[in-house]
């Protein structure tokens, strides 16, 4: 189970938070260079997949290999070649733009003329360059969040999780912020995105979708729609969460 | 670790509220406690019962009132008439002597001399027993000197504190608390923003260690720690002329493992608190009330109820004070204070390996 493709394999993927089971026996894989849309409603069980596969947190059972390594024994090997973005807003509203950049490349060991390089190719291509020595609080939330994501990509990880990076961001935003999550994929990053905008998941190579802890569907966004005959994921959504609940009752 | 370092330090000079508690709370205190909030005696006005009234018990009044603390209260004769100018508050304390108190001194005798104090302030009251007592024993040193050979008249000297200056007993006492405040409650606090502002779930997930993470946080605040102890001492030394009677490196060393004691203290609060407000209510509840109140800071340990006794010595300040005083004040060494010292260490020892499980924990 070491497919040089995948960078990430998960078999039967568990966590248990005493009698609640909130991934139940999770089994997908993530290519390589992929889009991966991580689909599901609110606790439905995606923060707590994407934290195991982070080392964040430690699964109950499974086989779990991120970027080929082993999420129980090798979280350190892992943790080099990941980055992360949450949906908690993760710069310091402190410091400034370049502060921030020079903090974050710091502690992926990056050195310092590479950092310098990395943080003006950035902002270049966000247009802000004169905006590096800006305190991050008076920057609106639109470009910190495109700012938060640069960091979590800035040390070129294998993979890059973001965990519902367009919460309470405007539509045009949020279409700036895919652009710049293609840009990334096309430049070998694969990327691991969770979203309850089903509108996103168009935007995803493949997607899968999570109802009360165990992924119902995982295939393009094109066979699911013919699958569920569906015009768009919205529809998909609701059909897979509308079966659950009524096998629920 | 470098970059971490930094960020801390910017994180502190921009975060006005975290300058003041810094560089403003020593400043303050000190100067609040050296000239508002002393307890030391003062005019205070102090009758007189003298039944006898011979030369002996004369020199003896004159001595108290000649001392400066004490002014001539009312010139009373009976038990009656001493309740009665307490409860109207015209004297804080009375001095009853013996009757026919030279005579019982010739013959070998031992008269008494009483003090009344007013104990509805149990500190003043206390306070004024011991200086009228200092004063007489004094009187009694000169009147044994004298009659067994040549006059000396010997000088009163209150060890250790000899003007009974209440800031030198407060310097202590407010290098104490600023180190725990500073220490504690600023790393717990920083620490509890990174986890309300989601960045420590960065961290965490970056390639640092989590004790990497916890040295780079603690490293700023142990630098200002200490440059705020050692203002603290220059502050208090050429205003109040607070002296380092003992050796000033082993002060320096013993403030060291006190500032590593609260900042164990600190990471260990932050590990059981998830926001800023919970950190600052718990460094507020759990360290500060304690620090003040049961350090002996303030409410001599001796004086309280045996339970609270017991409390008082899981209390770190407890011992640190102890061991400052000892340097400061009386100018001794280790040999007299290793093993407050080593319950300090150990206390360290615990609250470390406490958060570092702790920390585990969290993280699995």
């Amino acid at each position: 189970m070491n497919n040089p493709e995948t960078a990430i394999e998960a078999k039967d993927m568990v966590k248990q938070f005493g009698s609640f089971i909130a991934n139940d026996h999770l089994t997908f894989s993530v290519y390589k260079g992929e889009i991966f849309g991580f689909l599901g409603a609110n606790g439905a069980g995606k923060t707590t997949a994407i934290r195991i596969l982070c080392g964040l947190s430690r699964p109950t059972s499974g086989e779990i290999r991120v970027a080929g390594y082993n999420v129980f024994t090798e979280t350190e090997k892992i943790k080099k070649r990941i980055g992360y973005m949450s949906q908690r807003f993760s710069l310091y509203e402190d410091l400034t733009v370049s502060e921030n950049f020079r903090f974050y490349g710091g502690i992926y060991g990056m050195s310092r003329t590479s950092i310098r390089k990395k943080t003006g190719e950035m902002l270049e291509r966000l247009g802000i360059t004169e905006l590096s020595s800006t305190i991050i609080a008076s920057l609106p939330l639109g470009i910190r969040q495109k700012l938060a994501f640069s960091v979590a990509i800035m040390h070129t990880p294998e993979i890059v999780f973001l965990d519902e990076p367009t919460g309470g961001v405007d539509p045009i935003t949020r279409r700036q912020f895919w652009t710049m999550i293609y840009e990334a994929a096309e430049a070998g990053i694969t990327v691991f995105v969770t979203t309850h905008y089903m509108d996103e998941a168009e935007y995803c190579n493949r997607v899968s979708i999570m109802v009360d802890g165990r992924i119902e569907a995982l295939d393009t966004p094109a066979n699911l729609k013919l699958k569920y005959k569906a015009s768009n994921m919205n529809d998909v959504f609701l059909k897979l969460a509308r079966n659950a609940g009524a096998g629920r009752e | 670790m470098k970059r971490f370092v930094i960020k801390e330090f910017l994180h502190i000079f921009r975060d006005v509220r975290s300058m003041v508690i810094l560089f403003g709370m020593p400043l303050v205190q000190v100067l609040l406690f050296g000239y508002a909030i002393t307890n030391e005696v003062k005019d205070v006005h102090v009758s007189v019962v003298d039944p006898s009234h011979d030369q002996v018990t004369t020199a003896i009044q004159q001595k108290l009132f000649a001392s400066g603390y004490f002014l001539q209260g009312e010139v009373l004769y009976s038990q009656s008439e001493i309740e009665e100018s307490f409860r109207k508050g015209r004297n804080k304390m009375v001095v009853v002597f013996d009757d026919n108190f030279a005579q019982k001194l010739e013959r070998g005798e031992i008269p008494s001399i009483q003090l009344i104090a007013d104990a509805s302030d149990p500190n003043t009251a206390n306070l004024l027993v011991n200086y009228a007592n200092g004063i007489i024993a004094g009187y009694n040193q000169s009147l044994s000197v004298s009659t067994n050979g040549p006059v000396i008249v010997p000088e009163i000297r209150m060890m250790y504190n000899p003007a009974l200056k209440g800031v030198f007993m407060f310097v202590p006492g407010i290098i104490t608390i600023l180190l725990m405040l500073v220490s504690a409650m600023m790393t717990s606090i920083s620490i509890a923003r990174e986890k309300e502002l989601g960045t420590m779930e960065v961290l965490l997930v970056s390639p640092l260690k989590p004790l990497h993470i916890i040295a780079g946080k603690v490293m700023p605040y142990v630098l200002l720690s200490f440059i705020n102890a050692i203002s603290i001492l220059i502050l208090s030394h050429y205003v109040f002329g607070v002296p380092v009677n003992g050796s000033l490196a082993l002060l320096l060393a013993e403030s060291m493992l006190f500032i590593v004691l609260a900042l164990s203290l600190g990471i260990f609060i932050s590990t059981v608190s998830n926001n800023q407000q919970t950190a600052m209510m718990l460094s507020m509840f759990a360290l500060m009330l304690p620090t003040i109140l049961l350090s002996g800071f303030i409410f001599p340990v001796e004086n309280m109820p045996v339970v609270l006794q017991w409390l008082s010595t899981i209390m770190p300040p407890r011992w640190f004070i102890l061991i400052i005083k000892s340097i400061m004040l009386k100018g001794t060494g280790l040999a007299y204070f290793w093993k407050e010292t080593l319950i300090l260490i150990a206390m360290t020892l615990v609250f470390i390996l406490a958060s570092v499980k702790k920390f585990k924990i969290r993280l699995s």
